[in-house]
Order: structure tokens, then sequence, then C-alpha cells
């Protein structure tokens, strides 16, 4: 078993509004030192699967296929072993 | 002979009632819905896909409703010259299937906005359009929380050079403004038609203003262009 | 009772007080049971014997209210809503109903169930909400705290109810520092089904299986009070989130499923899970049918492992019915819910023992009388201790007189104060985020009438609905208030074509043990009452809600009136009031020989001057009856152009929006000077009873003819004008400013505040 997780975020191109509405309320509240703020999606899923390439095969099929629409946004993965205590 | 309005019914669909009176109950065409589990839309001469929320689109719109088994039908059906109009929540439906180009990105203000706009009517060339004048401001509601049409520019210049850009966000007077795009669209653009002039998708309701009832009726001029379209090529 | 492997704490009273209840109470609970209540049990009596559900210390003044009337096809309190006959086969089902304190703590989510909760109190009913509305209070916005909890309720309300599919028609939002920590989120819905066709919350047939259908149950909004037993460990103490989550797009999904299921003749019964979720249906249903229930709690669709009886039973998940189906049809029922991919379980049927059983895998874990819990039956009923609270001498002892009168060079600065204050400023930056239109229907919504008018598809009629209430007024002087929120609210009515029908209320109250606060409770309700027997507007039902406190004291006593109209011939009398046309002709139509107001209680007093103070404002019933009589008749006889009533700021304010919601008019206005003499009372006085109406001057003799017989005035001040806003009195220019100046201080206002979130 498989623990992936995925953020999915708008392309650097495009203009992010959630985070620049953020950003400024951040630098409104004295957080200077912040430069960008970019916000998205986190998404977790557990996947039953022979290996880690498997895993993540299919976790990238499901962020192009459903997941993030490519047209905007960018995905990133990562995959942990769920080891069973 | 009538037009055959086929309405689609996704379980999250709000203004399918609406798009539905308007063709039955206004125009006096014919029309159905067709619900989202069905695989074949049947004899229809032109579809809507309204607005409203799918699938819940709480994921992002329109991103599920494009594997519901109507809208393989909808594909096929429009890449054989079919009309296929999707509203709102239909056009963000059609993006995520497709059908056209770019998507529609959560609002610039981050809110909900329903208002009236001035549109531009920018193309004549399409059967939903045919029977507008060129320049023509239609004043149409919008409502939508993701209605900020997204795409690249290469596509955006390919859009206007072939003239697919159908109308833009504008002001009372046709003068196309930032104070006048009512969620940061793409060069004001509030909807689009693909490369063979069947398919149009739109952010703004124009089935929310065909009848005087409900004020000024600028949303039958759309529809009337449609049945007109529809009657002579019968 | 059997032995149950469940891991529950020993009933004592101090478990019963953790629970809410008093001594005397569980006292009660011990004697009615014969016995020491189970855990569930206790659960059980404890939420329906809440205020919340068992209305104990209202029902006795709320059964003083008018709750009869020719129209109302269910009295108040019968079923989930009101339901009132509007002819053409048609009934109109609709209440408000309050979700305050989930707000307070939650406000995106607390406003956004509170939107679902109501919505199913309609739709339970057979019949489809076609219009919603709302009627908010906040502290200052000052307050960054309050920016924040403003914002996220009107976001809830508007994803809720955009995502659902209602569109959101009207309602109102008020702001003093009285409301300050403790908001008031009422929210109302409106439906509309055919005589005949409705639905009952009721259990009847031995044998009928009883269905829970929707959402799957979760630990949502389990009784607060459950927290501090002992037996809870941290660890679970935190899987335990007292606010509940919306999800509309399951709500959209029950409401077409519960619409066809009552359709299908399926449907003996059925009641939405509101409060008290399975445990508040089971017994309402099974009192109502005068049956009984089994109910195997295990076969409930849960969210969460591990959930136990007791937090089923209390769970307040969202999104939720319970239904009972006829015996043989539950494959209809069935199907139906699989076609909108919801759950349909059956859980249990209907008995004949009167009493609501609970069984967990076969074992008995409750067993009581319905009786003995529902609202009407054996749960206490309390009548309360009353004291005139001395506020009032303080407040009541205003002496205008003693107050400078406004100079005409300050008349402008106070006009643009009270223009600009979030009281009258233009409400857009709200309703905007709402979707107004959805489903055709509404030919006015929010923002250029007093009421919204929805047309009924099929029909020439219409509907006007509004919610109201000066909580200002309430305060000052509760049982003159309560006549003026009803009253005010059928004005508002009446001024947007409408016929007033009938009302539901939310009562927005303090601490009902504080006696001060209970007199200001009974005094406002017996106001409500005189009006409603006034002007024939029955009580069909609502919703109390007491503890509304700040950290000083209780919030200003708020009974939102939620008024339903009738607009007989919706094309041709639906009224809205932006000016039309230059020329037109600026008549105050007013109680004959009406006297002049003055300033006490008024926006102005308030925000201008910092004071709250004096009785409330001018008003008497019989003046009030006469005017809206004349003014329903000079609209359904179509002579009216615009009609406005003077509420908020006065007769000043009145002007100012009929010009900043028409098509750039402005105004002369030229006032005679009332009897006092003082310029105050004049432009801003909220005397009542007062409604301005714009004519074309070929039709104001028609006007005058028509109203001659009545004791009314309609007294001529001023002409619609291209360009500028003027007001002179007894000749001399008080104001004169142009509309768009007007306008960018109107429209500004609200989101200038809100932009400045963090500072």
């Amino acid at each position: 078993m498989f623990k992936a997780r995925i953020t999915v975020t708008l392309r650097p191109s495009i203009l992010d509004p959630q985070g620049k509405a953020s950003h400024h309320a951040l630098t409104e509240l004295g957080f200077t030192s912040i430069s960008s703020v970019r916000i998205g999606k986190f998404i977790e899923m557990d996947i039953a699967a022979g290996s880690v390439d498997a895993a993540r095969a299919q976790a990238e099929e499901a962020c192009t296929k459903l997941l993030a629409n490519q047209v905007m946004e960018d995905f990133h993965i990562d995959i942990d072993e769920i080891v069973s205590t | 002979m009538s037009v055959r309005f086929g309405v689609i019914v996704f379980p999250g669909s709000n203004c399918d009632h609406d798009a539905y009176h308007v063709a039955k109950h206004v125009f006096g065409q014919e029309a159905r819905f067709i619900w989202h589990k069905e695989a074949e839309l049947g004899d229809v001469d032109f579809v809507i896909v309204p607005g409203g929320f799918s699938y819940g689109d709480y994921l992002r719109s329109g991103a599920i409703a494009r594997f519901s088994p109507i809208m393989k039908d909808v594909v096929r059906f429009a890449n054989s010259g079919g009309l296929v109009m999707g509203i709102c929540n239909g056009f963000q439906i059609l993006c995520e299937s497709g059908l056209l180009p770019g998507a529609l990105m959560r609002n610039e203000s981050l809110r909900f906005v329903c208002k009236n706009v001035h549109l531009k009517t920018e193309s004549l060339d399409s059967p939903f359009t045919q029977g507008l004048t060129s320049g023509e401001v239609l004043r149409v509601p919008v409502a939508h929380g993701e209605g900020n049409y997204f795409a690249s520019d290469d596509i955006l210049d390919q859009l206007e050079d072939q003239g697919r850009v159908a109308f833009r966000y504008c002001n009372e007077n046709g003068q196309v403004t930032k104070e006048s795009n009512p969620n940061g669209a793409s060069r004001n653009i509030a909807g689009i038609l693909n490369e063979g002039r069947n398919v149009l998708g739109m952010m703004p309701h124009p089935e929310r203003c065909a009848e005087a009832i409900l004020g000024r009726p600028d949303g039958a001029r759309i529809f009337t262009s449609i049945v007109d379209a529809l009657s002579v090529g019968a | 009772m059997s032995n149950v492997t469940l891991n529950e704490p020993e009933i004592t009273p101090e478990l019963a007080r953790e629970h809410g209840l008093t001594d005397e109470e569980y006292g009660w609970v011990l004697e009615k049971l014969g016995r020491v209540p189970t855990y569930v049990e206790l659960g059980i009596y404890s939420v329906m014997w809440s205020e919340h559900c068992s209305y104990k210390n209202s029902i006795a003044e709320l059964k003083k209210l008018p709750r009869d009337g020719e129209a109302l096809l269910v009295g108040a309190g019968e079923e989930n809503a009101g339901l009132v006959d509007i002819g053409d086969g048609m009934a109109v089902a609709f209440k408000i109903e309050s979700h305050n304190h989930p707000s307070a703590v939650e406000p995106y989510q607390g406003a956004a169930t509170g939107v679902g909760g109501i919505q199913r109190d309609i739709f339970t009913m057979g019949a489809r909400p076609i219009a919603s509305l709302n009627s908010l209070r906040f502290g200052s916005l000052d307050n960054p705290r309050v920016r924040y909890l403003f914002d996220g309720v009107v976001r809830g309300i508007g994803d809720y109810g955009n995502s659902f599919g209602v569109p959101t028609v009207g309602g109102e939002v008020y702001f003093d520092p009285s409301y300050e920590g403790n908001p008031l989120v009422n929210a109302m819905s409106v439906g509309i089904v055919e005589v005949g066709k409705t639905a009952s919350a009721i259990a009847i047939g031995v044998g009928n299986p009883v269905y829970i259908v929707g959402s799957a149950t979760g630990r949502d909004g389990i009784h607060g009070a459950t927290f501090a037993s002992e037996e809870i460990s941290e660890a679970s103490e935190a899987k335990r989130p007292s606010v509940q989550v919306g999800d509309p797009f399951t709500e959209k999904l029950l409401l077409e499923a519960s619409l066809e299921v009552i359709n299908s003749g399926a449907v003996v019964g059925i009641q939405d899970m509101g409060a008290a979720g399975l445990t508040c249906s089971s017994c309402e249903m099974s009192e109502k049918g005068e049956s009984g229930m089994i109910i195997h709690v295990d076969r409930v669709p849960i969210r969460e492992e591990g959930m136990t009886p007791y937090e089923i039973m209390l769970s307040e998940s969202q999104e939720r019915m319970l239904i009972v189906c006829e015996k043989g049809k539950e494959d209809i029922l069935e199907a139906i819910f699989e076609k909108w991919d919801l759950h349909a379980v059956e859980i249990g049927e209907v008995t004949d023992d009167g009493r609501v059983k609970v069984l967990w895998h076969g074992d008995l874990v409750a067993d009581v009388p319905a009786e003995h819990l529902a609202l009407g039956g054996g749960a206490p009923v309390y009548i309360r201790e009353t004291k005139r609270p001395t506020y009032l001498d303080q407040t009541g002892a205003f002496d205008e007189s003693l107050v400078p009168d406004l100079a005409v060079t300050d008349v402008r600065s106070v006009f643009e104060t009270l223009l600009a204050s979030p009281n009258i400023a233009s409400k857009r930056w709200v309703f905007e985020q709402y979707d107004t239109m959805v489903r055709t229907n509404t030919v006015v919504g929010p923002g250029p009438s007093d009421a919204a008018v929805i047309r009924l598809k099929d029909s020439n009629k219409g509907l006007a609905v509004k919610t109201d209430c000066n909580g200002r007024y309430v305060y000052l002087n509760p049982r003159k208030g309560g006549q003026i929120a009803v009253s005010e609210a059928a004005r508002n009515v009446v001024c947007a074509g409408g016929k007033p029908v009938a009302i539901t209320n939310c009562l927005n109250f303090g601490n009902p043990y504080k006696p001060e606060v209970y007199w200001v409770f009974k005094e406002a309700v017996g106001g409500m009452g005189d009006a409603c027997r006034s002007l024939n507007t029955p009580v069909t039902g609502g919703n109390v809600s007491f503890y509304n406190e700040n950290p000083e004291s209780a919030v200003f006593p708020t009974p939102t009136i939620g008024m339903l109209g009738v607009v007989d011939d919706v094309e041709n009398h639906t009224t809205t009031f932006p000016f039309k046309n230059s020329g037109d002709i600026i008549v105050e139509l007013r109680p004959a020989g009406f006297p002049g107001g003055g300033i006490e209680a008024s926006e102005y007093l308030s925000t201008v001057l910092g004071r709250t103070e004096g009785d409330a404002p001018r008003f008497d019933m019989s003046e009030e009856l006469a005017v809206q009589e004349a003014c329903l008749r000079l609209i359904t006889n179509g002579v009216v152009q615009s009609a406005h009533d003077v509420s908020d700021g006065g007769l000043l304010i009145a002007l100012a929006e009929m010009s900043l919601a028409s098509d750039n008019l402005g105004a002369q206005i030229d006032l005679a000077p009332v009897a006092s003499g003082r310029m105050d009372g004049l432009l801003f006085s909220e005397a009542q009873s007062r409604i301005v109406l714009s004519i074309s001057p070929e039709r104001l003799s028609r006007a005058q003819e028509l109203v001659a017989s009545m004791p009314v005035e309609m007294v001529r001040i001023g002409v619609v004008a291209d360009g500028q806003f003027t007001v002179k009195v007894a000749g001399t220019t008080v104001l004169d400013i142009a509309p768009e100046a007007m306008n960018d201080i109107y429209e500004n206002a609200l989101p200038n505040r809100m932009s400045n979130k963090l500072k």
C-alpha cells in the first residue's frame, strides 16, 4: 500500500488571486520577508500497487485525467510506502 | 417544423429548467431533458449544457461532469456538426471535455458574482449569433464563481484571428474596458466558438433574460438567432 | 433493559446536569420513566427538552399569537413550516429560522447549514423552494472580527444557496454594537406546492418501514453538553466537531429525490433531521401519529468508525431525512434514491405502542414514550418571571427639545454620513455574491424594491416577500417595536404591490432566565400579536432563539418577521421604488393630519448623534392600516410609478434611495416645515406609516380621488427631474447634490469598509 500526496497549483505564469490576496494580507500583518504566496490544493490518497513506480503511474494518471486541469494547473506527487504497524 | 432542444441534466444542474422553459414556453419549440446517466442524446437538433454545479463542482467546475455517460454522446454529436451551447457551468464542462479550448478559473475577486453585464457581439458567423448585428450590445446576467476565462496567448490570438470570440464583456456603450470585466477573463472574453462554429460556450445566462417580465429581454435575441438558423436550415 | 457492551458512563444527577437538564427536570425523567434512564435515553431527554426542541420557555407566550386564518392549511407548529393557500390550487410553504450560535463560532459553515436546514423544512413538506431570504445582524464593522464574521456569513449563504439552486431574493443587514460577538443569522425559505400534494411529518401504519435517507451520519454537532462527560477522553473529543458542515450538492440531490418520492405515493410521512437529528424526527413523527417506532440504530449508514448508538441518535449531520414508507412500496422508494445516488436504508418500522425503541444489534438501548418528549406533550413548559428593565427609564427620558436642531449648513454632511452608514448604504456588496435569479422567477430581486417579487409560472399571481425588524425600536419600546416590525414588513410588501397574508417569525432574544429579558420578550411578542391581528396576517410558525448575548448584555431584542404577500396580477401590480420619469410628481402618502415626527429611535440620532434613546417612533395601528390600504388601492388601480416606505434614515433617505436606484434621475424636493419647526425631524424622522410615491402628472387627480374618502393625506413634496437632487425647505435650499456624487458615497461605503479587512 502506498500513500500519494499530491499538490495541485496554478501554473506559475497564471495569476493566483488567492495567493496574491493572502500575500497582501501577510504583508499587512508584518510578514515583510515573505516574498510570494501561491495557493493550491492538497490531495492525499492510498493506492494499492506492487511498487512505488506503479503507484506513481496511477497517481499521475489520476492527476492528468481528473485532479488537475493542465490548461492552468501543475501537479506534484510524493509517494511513500505505508508500513503497517 | 419546430426545433428539438435537448437540455442535459446533471444531478447538480440548476439552470436546466430555465433553458427548458425558454425553449419550450417562450419560443414554443420542442424541448426535453436528457439525464446524465443516459448514453445517447436521441433525436435532437440542439443541445444545451446548462448552468449549475453538475456534480457539486467541489474539485473544479465541470471536471467530473465530462466523464458522465451523456457527455460522450455530446462530444460525438458536436464532432459530427451538431449544435451545442454551454452556458456557465455548461461552458466549463465543454472546456473540460475538450470541445472548446481554455479553462475557467476562479473569479479574480475570489467571490461569486451575480449581476447584469453588457456583452459586445463580436462574431456573427455562427448559428447562435447570425441574427445579431455586429457590435450589438446585449445586457445579460452572469452568476458564477469560476468564470475567469483563461487560455494561452497563442490560443487567444487564434480565437481572435479566426473570429471565434462570440462575446466580450463591455460597458453599456459597447466599449471593452477593464471595469466592465466581471471576473478577470482574458481579453474580456465572455463566450467563444469552436473551429466548426457549431459549439458555443458562454458564461452569461441568456436564458435568464428572455422575457420582458424579467427585465430587458436581450437573451431572447440569441435564442431567436438559433431558432431562425435551424428553421432555415431544415 | 438488556446489558449492552458499550463503554457508557454511569447515569447520575450530575451527568444529567452536564446534559443541561435541571435537577427538577431530571426528577421528572425518573418519575415518567419509573427508572433510571439509559445513557441513550438521557441523551434523548436532554436534547428533546432543550430550549431549541421544546420551546419550554417560549411556548406559553407563542400560543397567544393569532395562529388561525382561513388561508392556513396547517396550524403553526403542526408541520415543519407554515402552509398558506394562495388560490389557483397553489399553496406556499414558508419559514424562517435562526443559526446564530453556529455562525458565531464558524460563520461560513454556520450560515451555510442554516440555509440548508431551512430549505429541508420546506421540501420535506413536498414544496419546491423557490426563494430564499436572510436577515443578518452584526456588531460594528470597525471590529475586524465582525468583518470576518460578516464576510464568512455572506460567503456561506452564497455558496450554499447558489449551488443548491434557489435564488436569494432579499433580506436585510443591520449593524449595531449590541450584536458584537453574537451575530444573528436568520434564514428564510419560501416554497410552492399544489394544494393536496403536501407531505406530513407523521408516522402511521403499524409495520410500515422507516427509512433514513440522504447523507451518512457522522459525529457532527453532537450535543455540546456531553463533551464534559468524564468517560470521554481528549482523543475522542477531538473527533467530535460541534460545527456541522454543509454539502449543498447532496442537499440538491435530496431535494429532487424527496420531491420525487413524495410524488410517487410511496411516502406516508417524512421529516427532515435538523436539531437532535434522528432523535427528534423519530419522536416527533411518532407523537404526531400517536404511533411508535422501532429503530435499529446499528443499521444507520455512518461516516466514521466506531460510532455509538448515543452518538448516532444525537448526531446533527446535515442533509438527512427520515421517511415512513408505505409497506409494499419499498422498491419505488429505493429506486428513486438509487437514481439520485443517495443512501436509503431501512432502519426500523412503525409500531402502535406510543414508544420509540432504539435497538443496537438487537439489544434495546432506549425505550421511551414519544409523548414525553414532544412539544405540547410531556416536555416541560415554563412561565418565566418578568421584570420591566430599568434601562427603559433612562432611554425613555429622552427629550428632543434638549437636542439642538440641525443647522441648514450641516444638512449636506449629515446626509452624506447617513448615506455611508452601513445600515443605509447599498448592500450590493452582499447581494451580488448571491445568485438572485436562478429559476427565472425573480421579477424584482434585491435592491430596487421594499420587497422581492417572485412570479409563479402558469399563473398571473406572484409572491411579495420580505424580512424585517428594527431591533432598536424593539429595544426602546418592546411592544410598539413588535407592532412596527410586523407592520413595516407588511408595508414593504404593499409597496411592492402585494397583499400581506401571513408571517413567519424568528425571535432572537437574550437569556430567558433573566426577568428583564423575558419581560421584553413577552411585550414584543404581544406587540407582534396586536399587529398580526389588525393586519389579518396570522403567524404560521417560525423559531425562537434565546441566549443571544454580547459580553455586557442581551443583543437588541430582534423579532425578525418574514412576511408573505400575494401579488394578484404580477405583470401589472408589481411596483419598485426607483424614480421612473422626469416630470413625475412625488407625494408623501401619510395618515391624515400627520403632525410631523420626531427623531427618537432614529438612525440619525444613533449614527450622527451617537444616542440610542427615546421611545420607538410615532406609530398608530389604525393609521398604519389606512395607509397600507390606500397604497395598495393606488397601486392596483395603476396610478403609481414607484413606491417606497419611509424607514431607516427617514424621508430624505427614502427620497435619495429612489433617485439612487433610478436611471440617473434627480429630483426637486420642496418641503413645508413641520409643526415643531424642526429640520432634523422633517428630514430624518422615522415616524411610521408613510410612503413616498411617484405618480405621472396626468394620473395625479385620479390618485387623489382614489384615496379621497380615506383617513390619509397625499402631500405633494416634489418632482422627479433630470440632473441634481435638490431639497428646499420653506424656500431655502438645504441640499443640492449630483446623483453621481450620492451614488459614489452610497455604493462605495460597504466595499470600502470590507476591503479594509486587516486594518
